[in-house]
């Protein structure tokens, strides 16, 4: 009988392949508000009164 | 092996493509098509990063959506041949996860929406969200045959929510478009609803047919077919659309009508199980029935991607009625 404890090879890769998509979500959603934030607010920050 | 039986240890687990599934990626591809055509038709000039950042919240709010439908709908769905196979019912998501994952989408991206573009789409973002899970999902299904009509306004509404990304403001011919996708919803849907009613009646679902019977969907299947084919023509005449939309919407309008004719003299829904394996599967009596309901998505597609490719193209509107 199988610990149910241990994850199957085929849990660990399924859970492997999540966190991934997961990792890639999170730094799409960084890279986002930084480009949101750049063009938002580039063209002011650039020519602000010193 | 009996203690195994008595406390599985083996379930499927689940993979990144099931999450994706969750957010039910066909619809999402149609309101990323609809928002789109609201974003270019608006005629402003909008930076195409955040056009493009607009147009991700629209689809990852209407995913959202999708997720939260799903873990609501999940006692339905898995009773029912079309949505038993989703991840929820099927057993490969959690019932929490699928809360979870809806409830931050949606968070995230009615946030993002208001960063990027206006908080005046983020709050048409919200109130469709708000619209799609809790009046339509925990309400309105359950409750009603009109269901999917009121319903329909959260499907409606992504044109408005790009028009108003773009511009800051929603002008008549921005519910215009809303109008069209409203009043489609109902022939669509009932065709559909017709030939998998029984379907929707073990689960409970008081869809039309269900509840009013096969004979009175078709005869209001036609009356909103009279009325939703006049109001795609109404961009011609509103400044909106131009020659080849006109053209299109109404031609496709004829056929339109003529399925919906044909249908509301067909006997389709009456057998007591219309329908084979797949969603176009159906046997001969509930073909009229599946033949509105495809061509229903073709025409839909085709007056959004005429009035797309008419925009991008600088096509002058016709405002007939300007004359």
């Amino acid at each position: 009988m199988s610990d149910p404890a241990r994850e199957t090879e085929a849990e660990q890769k399924a859970r492997r392949g999540r966190n991934i998509a997961l990792a890639l979500g999170l730094i799409l959603f960084v890279v986002l508000i930084f480009i949101v934030t750049v063009v938002r607010l580039g063209a002011n920050v650039a020519t602000r009164p010193l | 092996m009996a203690m195994a039986t008595a406390h599985p240890t083996t379930r499927i687990p689940a993979r990144w493509q099931d999450y994706l599934q969750l957010l039910k990626p066909r619809v999402m591809s149609l309101v990323v098509f609809t928002g789109l055509t609201g974003l270019i038709c608006a005629d402003r000039a909008i930076h195409p990063v955040l056009a493009a950042v607009a147009i991700l919240c629209i689809a990852v709010g209407a995913g959202a959506s999708g997720a939260l439908n799903m873990w609501y709908d999940a006692d339905i769905d898995r009773q029912m041949r079309r949505t038993r196979g989703r991840p929820v019912p099927a057993g490969r998501v959690q019932s929490a996860d699928a809360l979870a994952i809806g409830v931050v989408l949606s968070l995230f991206s009615v946030m993002l929406m208001g960063m990027a573009a206006n908080w005046l789409a983020a709050g048409l973002l919200a109130f469709t969200i708000v619209f799609y899970a809790v009046v339509y999902t925990m309400w309105l299904k359950r409750w009603t045959a009109q269901n999917i009509v009121i319903g329909g306004l959260a499907g409606a509404l992504p044109p408005v929510i790009g028009w108003a990304a773009a511009t800051g403001t929603v002008p008549l011919n921005a519910w215009l478009l809303c109008l069209i996708i409203f009043m489609w919803t109902p022939p669509h849907f009932w065709a559909l609803s017709l030939y998998t009613s029984e379907d929707y009646a073990k689960a409970g679902v008081p869809m039309m047919p269900v509840v009013a019977g096969a004979a009175s969907t078709r005869r209001q299947i036609l009356i909103y077919s009279f009325l939703f084919v006049p109001i795609c023509l109404a961009p011609a005449f509103t400044g909106l659309g131009g020659p080849v939309y006109l053209g299109v919407a109404a031609a496709g309008g004829l056929v339109f009508l003529l399925l919906a004719l044909r249908l509301s003299r067909s006997r389709a829904g009456e057998a007591p199980d219309d329908r084979g394996e797949g969603l176009y599967d159906v046997r001969a009596g509930a073909k009229d029935a599946r033949n509105l309901f495809a061509f229903s998505i073709l025409y839909l597609s085709l007056l959004f991607a005429t009035l797309l490719a008419e925009h991008l193209l600088g096509v002058p509107a016709l405002e007939l009625l300007a004359r």
